[in-house]
């Protein structure tokens, strides 16, 4: 049944994503590939959308693959999954382990953690990157390949360094009609 | 406790997560503006207390924030009706959003300016990466443990999951030895 499905691979994805957000990434790929309720393409489109909607990336996505994967009850199940492990992890840290993060044990598994996390993500978004950049014709996508990396040479210019996501969306949205891409 | 505590929980959360984009790190001004500004329900030590635990847990930063500060407020029905508030808004945006964009995808410009969308994603996402490494690749044991996951990750079969905790057990294995050796000090 899709919705024990959906809550079992989320339930998964809500205990083993640390780090937040994009750390959910390296799963919802691996999702992808293993059932088809949404392909590369429509990760890439969630993602676009999951960055520019109000709300947590991590929570965003997994509505949007839920939905995707089996209507609103999908989005439901698939949302209440990813958050039923903090909840219990987070409720057990605030009742019994006051210092948690200071911690000298905790600290070493997560300085484990951290960079394997950072390769993941890293991976994964190279995986996005052949999907956006790349056309289905093997060919490279000039049109966005020339806009992430003058999006990106921008974003490391300081007065522009903390402009809303979302501005360079709408703009790249704009460039996008105008070009046609 | 009652549940006027917890509706105003559930509300409070309901207007971070409404309100604010992006998640994690951009979130906190957002938190302190609510729970200890406006709130008085934690201090700034405590939030950023309560950062650093989400940040070393699984899941997602900002519901982790929301569980613990609820739970503190009103117990485990305080912690699940902050959550609550704090998932509601991306339930319903998310979903009103999915829906018009299956009808909106056929659209020709829809497209362009998607296309358009989709690689200044890219650029974000190069940025998050360089941000994330610049954190957690501190030292060369770092950066080892980085160049192993990444290469099991592209070629390998190993699963995404192995490999979070292989890392995790690697961490505690690495500080078990340390101690062992006797060489103090708590710095991986």
């Amino acid at each position: 049944m899709i919705f024990l499905r959906l809550f079992w691979e989320f339930f998964k994805i809500g205990l083993f994503a640390v780090g937040g957000g994009p750390a959910t990434l390296p799963f919802l790929m691996d999702l992808a590939g293993k059932y088809d309720w949404y392909t590369l393409e429509d990760l890439a489109d969630m993602v676009a959308v999951a960055e520019s909607t109000p709300g947590p990336i991590g929570v965003n996505m997994a509505t949007y693959a839920g939905f995707r994967a089996a209507g609103i009850p999908g989005g439901l199940a698939a949302t209440l999954a990813l958050v039923l492990p903090s909840v219990v992890i987070m409720i057990l840290i605030a009742k019994f382990l006051g210092n948690f993060s200071e911690n000298a044990m905790v600290k070493a598994v997560f300085s484990g953690v951290r960079p394997a996390v950072t390769a993941l993500i890293a991976t994964a978004i190279w995986g996005l990157f052949k999907v956006v950049l790349v056309t289905e014709e093997g060919k490279v996508a000039m049109g966005p390949l020339l806009l992430c990396v003058a999006v990106f040479v921008l974003m490391q210019i300081k007065p522009l360094k903390k402009l809303h996501p979302a501005v360079w969306m709408l703009a790249a949205a704009a460039v996008g009609m105008v070009f046609r891409l | 406790m009652q549940w006027r505590d917890l509706g105003e929980l559930y509300l409070t959360f309901f207007r971070i997560g409404g309100l604010t984009f992006g998640g994690g790190l951009t979130m906190l001004p957002m938190f302190k503006h609510e729970l200890v500004l406006k709130k008085n329900w934690v201090s700034e030590d405590e939030l950023l207390d309560c950062y650093a635990i989400g940040q070393c847990t699984p899941g997602v930063i900002a519901v982790n924030t929301a569980t613990f500060v609820g739970y503190k407020r009103a117990g485990v029905a305080g912690g699940i009706a902050s959550t609550l508030g704090m998932i509601s808004p991306s339930l319903a945006l998310i979903t009103l959003i999915a829906s018009f964009f299956q009808a909106l995808v056929e659209n020709v410009w829809f497209q362009h300016a998607m296309t358009g969308i989709k690689g200044v994603v890219c650029a974000l996402m190069l940025n998050t990466v360089i941000t994330l490494a610049r954190k957690s690749l501190v030292n060369l044991v770092c950066v080892a443990v980085c160049a192993a996951a990444l290469v099991s990750a592209l070629f390998t079969p190993v699963p995404t999951i192995a490999i979070v905790v292989l890392a995790g057990l690697f961490g505690a294995a690495a500080e078990l030895w340390r101690r062992r050796a006797g060489r103090g000090g708590h710095k991986v």
